[in-house]
């Protein structure tokens, strides 16, 4: 009993340090956004490799998330009757809201988030981030602020490239599968784009961004013990970005869709 | 009587629950060479990073030319380390980045200098380091030595005061150590800094050293010149430079 209360405590005592750690590095990131000009190199930089580098791999998760939910919600739509006419209507709202900014999301906490503790994590344990403090650098105005901005302002963007390739997949699923025409479910998504839900879906993007980048970068910077540790503290950011992902998208659903 | 340039006092650091400096007393002076020798894992290293706040201590002070560098504002502190040079054990070079940018980043981030003077000053301490061949090449691309005299290169690229030396002959084959002391012997009086090295190697601190410190149980076990270590009767300091298992020090 006494032992099973020693290591419940040492978790709530890691879990509060975490905690805390998360939110004073996000304090210490937007202090250091007032250096922005100094990093802008480094930021475009990360634009590259952490945006313009996932297009590919976010564009084939979109196009067969898209075919697979045309697919699926015909299935659905047979089963009880309810018009093809509509799945326009039904894949184009679970994509805007929901599929396409969660889902884009979580592979880019998968690819983006991974890589960045990985690198910052064997930087830490290489002693490279002691190296540029021990030359005056501050290492969260060079080696943080540039990734979580460049997360912030890509994941919005990636997740506007997957609505249109998933769209473009259910299209082409409807069309030659599904025997719906281009027109009935063009016009079926059309009559329901709310310019509010795709709003909506890329404010949900700009915090998953912000979330993936800081925790990214804050077990990265908290990594120990070479090799191993590097490879522990690549997995436990991906699982706290997801899980955050999901739990952060349910508090935006339960604000922005009051039932 | 002048100042010592670095004081410390009553350091004390632990790691998880273990004591790795337990209240080490030192006063270094400007010009020196000092060469902290002790057996591995005996908080050399730790100590060292300790007089730029690379650690923070659980107790006790760093006073850099008479500023306490745990108390000083982030930009007192980032003035002392640019008066401080630090070749890292393992050189600690970025390795996305090649040769000539490792050594030109912190010129670069200072913004004292233009892209020219840059690379000119780049030039000049890799010829100093006799590498001025390797500019284009990626830490990757380099052996232990090399990285090690690029990691020399980067540390004096500023123009430092102090320079910092941590295991500076670790990894290297007896050849390539003997020339990086060499090296850090040539820099110490051509560029006339406060050198501060760690290490283990006992003839890497006698041709380096003009004062030798022993760290042993987190304190200041012997402190003298290396005429001195080598007439001791210190039995630990004994034990320690004769490489003997033999003896009172305990194994870690």
């Amino acid at each position: 009993m006494q032992f099973g209360l020693d290591a419940l405590g040492r978790r709530g005592v890691r879990f509060a340090t975490k905690t805390g750690g998360l939110f004073l590095l996000f304090g210490k990131f937007v202090v250091s956004l007032r250096y922005l000009h100094r990093s802008m190199h480094l930021f475009f930089i990360q634009l590259y490799e952490l945006g313009v580098k996932s297009l590919p791999l976010i564009g084939i998760i979109a196009v067969f998330v898209g075919a697979v939910s045309a697919w699926q919600a015909a299935y659905q739509f047979k089963f009880i009757g309810a018009p093809l006419r509509l799945l326009g209507q039904a894949v184009g709202k679970a994509t805007v809201i929901e599929l396409a900014p969660v889902l884009s999301a979580i592979v880019f906490a998968g690819r983006v988030g991974a890589g960045i503790t990985a690198e910052l994590g064997t930087m830490k344990v290489t002693e490279q981030i002691d190296a540029l403090e021990s030359m005056g650098i501050n290492p969260v105005r060079y080696l943080i602020m540039p990734r979580v901005l460049a997360c912030m302002l890509m994941v919005p963007f990636l997740v506007i490239f997957a609505n249109f390739i998933a769209i473009m997949g259910a299209l082409i699923v409807s069309v030659l599968g599904v025997d719906v025409s281009s027109d009935t479910f063009l016009r079926g998504f059309r009559d329901s784009f709310k310019m509010t839900d795709f709003i909506n879906g890329l404010i949900k993007a700009t915090v998953f961004g912000l979330t993936i980048g800081l925790v990214g970068c804050y077990e990265g910077f908290h990594t120990e013990g070479g090799a191993q540790g590097v490879g522990k503290a690549t997995t436990t950011s991906v699982v706290i970005s997801s899980v955050l992902i999901l739990v952060f998208n349910f508090i935006f659903a339960m604000i922005l869709f009051r039932l | 009587m002048n100042e010592p340039l670095i004081r410390i006092k009553d350091l004390g650091k632990s790691f998880e629950r273990q004591k790795v400096l337990d209240g080490v007393d030192l006063d270094i002076n400007r010009g020196e060479s000092i060469v902290i020798i002790g057996q591995s894992g005996c908080g050399k290293s730790v100590l060292l990073k300790h007089l730029i706040r690379l650690l923070e201590p659980d107790r006790g002070e760093v006073l850099f030319d008479g500023k306490d560098v745990n108390a000083v504002e982030q930009s007192e502190l980032v003035q002392i380390r640019r008066r401080v040079g630090m070749l890292f054990q393992s050189a600690a070079l970025f390795d996305s980045m090649t040769v000539e940018e490792n050594v030109g980043l912190g010129l670069r981030e200072s913004r004292k200098h233009n892209e020219k003077e840059i690379h000119e000053i780049v030039q000049e301490k890799l010829t100093m380091v006799g590498l001025v061949s390797a500019t284009d090449k990626s830490p990757a691309e380099l052996s232990g030595g090399m990285r090690k005299r690029v990691g020399l290169a980067r540390a004096i690229a500023n123009d430092p005061e102090v320079l910092l030396y941590d295991e500076p002959t670790t990894g290297l084959d007896p050849i390539t150590a003997d020339m990086i002391n060499s090296l850090i012997v040539e820099l110490n009086t051509k560029l006339n800094v406060t050198s501060i090295a760690v290490t283990h190697d006992m003839k890497s601190a006698f041709k380096i050293a003009d004062r030798i410190v022993m760290l042993y149980h987190g304190k200041v076990e012997f402190d003298g010149s290396p005429d001195q270590v080598r007439l001791t009767d210190n039995a630990i300091v004994k034990q320690f430079i004769t490489g003997s298992a033999e003896g009172p020090v305990e194994v870690y």
